[in-house]
C-alpha cells in the first residue's frame, strides 16, 4: 500500500468511516484459475493459478444463503467455469430462488469443454456479465490477448442465438466496460449508447446493460501504470474526480466478497490486497453472521478512489449520475 | 518559462473564478450546457473540442480532450480523423486569406 501514501487519505476524504447498511450482495470468488491473462485484471488471473475453492466452503456459502435471505448471488473468478463444481454449485444456487448472476470471460463459452455452460446457464436463469473491455478491436486484443474480440463477438452471438439479451426471453445478459489503458471510463449511458449502436450494426448482436468499471490501481494494472509512468497522473485523475455522492451507494455497503478460502471481505478488491473484513466482524464463512457482518465498518485504502471518482464504479457499473464530464477531472 | 504550461495546472481550471466568482460561475453554467450531450453526442462534442483544442494549441485542452476522447471509447483513428478536419480547416483559412493578397497584387501590378 505504500504506493498510495503520498495522497490525501481516503477516509479523510470521505470524511470517516464507511458502514456496511445491509447484505444484498454474496459474492463468491470461486478461484482465480482463468484461461485468459487479461492486463488489467485484478485478480491477475491466469492458467498458473491454483486458488480454487473446495466444496465444503461452497457449502457453506450455500447453507449461510439457505439461512439468510441475502437476495443476490454474484459468482465469479477467474473464469468461473474452470471450476470443476460450478454446475453443481450453480443448480444449488439456482434452488435458492434467488438473482444469480454468473461474470465470465465470454470466450471460454467457445471451447468445447465449457460449451455446455450457456445452456446451464439459461436453463437456470443465471443472468451473465461478459467482459467487453472496448469497441475497437486492436484495443480490446491488446487488454485480453490476439483474436480474442472475434471470440467475443461470436460468444455473444451464441448468447443472443440461446435468448441471451433478447428482450422477450427474460435472459439477461449485461456487459462490462473498462478502459484500454490509464484513463477514467467515461459516462456509462453515453458508452452504453455507442456498445448498443455499433454491436448491433457491425455484428447483430444485442446486450441489455453495459457496466463501465474504473481500471482499479492494484495487480496487473498497478504495474502497468508503473512501467509505463503514468501512476502518478492515474492517481492524480482519480482523487480530483473523488465525487462524495457516491459514497452513499458504494458496493461494500451492501455486498460480501467471499474468497475461494471462505475468508470474508469488502469487496473483490479487498480480497486481492489480502485486506478482510475486520472491527470485529467474522472473518471466515464458516463464522458468518449475519447481524455482525451487515452493520460491520468497512475496511478502507486509497485504492477505494477507484470505486468513487466520477459517477462511481461497482460490479454493476455507475453509482451516481452526472450531468456533465466534469466528474471526470479532465475537463478545461 | 520554465512555469508555463505545467501539466498540474490543469488541476488548476477549477479555480478560474478567483476574483471573480460570478463570472466564473456563468463561465461553468455555459461551458456545461455546451458541452453536455445534446442534439450532438458526448462523443461528437468531444471530438469538436479536441480539433479546437489542437488548432489552438492549448495543451490543457489536449491533455483534457484527448482523455475525454479516450474515456468515451473514441478510437485513435476517430481523433486523428478530428485533428485532420482541424488542420485543414486551419488550411483554408490560410488559403483564404490569400485571396486578400491576390486582390492586392493585381491592384497594384501594371
Amino acid at each position: 500500500m505504500d504506493e498510495f501514501n503520498s495522497l490525501i487519505p481516503f477516509k479523510q476524504r470521505a470524511a470517516g468511516p464507511l458502514t456496511a447498511s445491509g447484505i444484498e450482495i454474496l459474492q463468491i470468488n470461486v478461484g482465480y484459475r482463468c484461461n485468459l491473462e487479461c492486463r488489467h485484471c485484478h485478480v491477475e488471473a491466469g492458467s498458473s493459478r491454483h486458488e480454487l475453492m473446495s466444496k465444503k466452503v461452497m457449502e457453506m456459502c450455500l447453507g449461510v444463503l439457505k439461512e439468510n435471505l441475502i437476495p443476490t448471488i454474484d459468482i465469479t473468478g477467474g473464469a468461473p467455469e474452470m471450476h470443476p463444481d460450478l454446475p453443481w454449485f450453480l443448480e444449488q444456487c439456482a434452488g435458492l430462488k434467488r438473482r444469480l448472476q454468473v461474470r465470465t470471460n465470454g470466450v471460454i463459452l467457445l471451447e468445447k469443454e465449457f460449451a455446455a455452460f450457456i445452456e446451464l446457464y439459461a436453463r437456470l436463469g443465471v443472468e451473465v456479465v461478459v467482459s467487453f473491455p472496448h469497441l475497437d478491436m486492436k484495443m480490446t486484443d491488446r487488454q485480453r490477448g490476439n483474436g480474442i474480440y472475434n471470440k467475443l463477438i461470436e460468444a455473444i452471438r451464441k448468447l443472443n442465438d440461446r435468448g441471451y439479451g433478447r428482450a422477450s426471453s427474460g435472459l439477461i445478459l449485461n456487459l462490462v466496460h473498462n478502459p484500454g489503458g490509464a484513463y477514467l471510463p467515461g459516462l456509462q449511458n453515453s458508452l452504453e449508447e455507442h456498445y448498443r449502436r455499433v454491436l448491433q450494426e457491425k455484428f447483430g448482436i444485442v446486450f441489455n446493460n453495459l457496466f463501465c468499471i474504473t481500471n482499479m490501481p492494484i495487480g496487473r494494472y498497478l504495474e502497468y501504470l508503473q512501467r509505463t509512468d503514468n501512476y502518478e497522473e492515474y492517481m492524480s485523475a482519480l482523487v480530483n474526480a473523488f465525487n462524495p455522492a457516491t459514497l452513499a451507494n458504494v458496493m461494500c455497503k451492501t455486498t460480501l466478497s467471499v474468497a475461494w478460502d471462505g475468508r470474508l471481505y469488502d469487496c473483490d478488491f479487498n480480497q486481492v490486497l489480502g485486506m478482510p473484513v475486520n472491527s470485529g466482524a467474522p472473518e471466515n464463512i464458516a463464522a458468518f453472521k449475519f447481524s455482525r457482518l451487515s452493520s460491520r465498518r468497512i475496511v478502507t485504502g486509497n485504492h477505494c478512489y477507484g470505486c468513487t471518482a466520477g459517477t462511481g464504479s461497482s460490479c454493476r457499473g455507475t453509482l451516481a449520475q452526472s450531468s456533465n464530464q466534469e466528474s471526470l477531472g479532465y475537463t478545461v | 518559462m520554465a512555469d508555463y504550461y505545467e501539466k498540474k495546472d490543469l488541476a488548476d481550471f477549477a479555480n478560474i473564478g478567483e476574483y471573480s466568482p460570478t463570472l466564473g460561475q456563468k463561465y461553468f453554467d455555459y461551458y456545461g450546457e455546451a458541452t453536455n450531450a445534446g442534439a450532438l453526442s458526448a462523443r461528437e462534442k468531444a471530438l469538436i473540442a479536441l480539433a479546437v483544442a489542437t488548432t489552438q494549441k492549448c495543451p490543457y485542452c489536449i491533455d483534457a480532450y484527448t482523455n475525454q476522447c479516450l474515456s468515451l471509447g473514441v478510437s485513435s483513428e476517430e481523433m486523428m480523423e478530428a485533428v485532420h478536419v482541424g488542420a485543414a480547416m486551419v488550411a483554408g483559412v490560410v488559403l483564404a486569406h490569400s485571396t486578400q493578397m491576390r486582390k492586392i497584387i493585381k491592384k497594384k501590378e501594371m
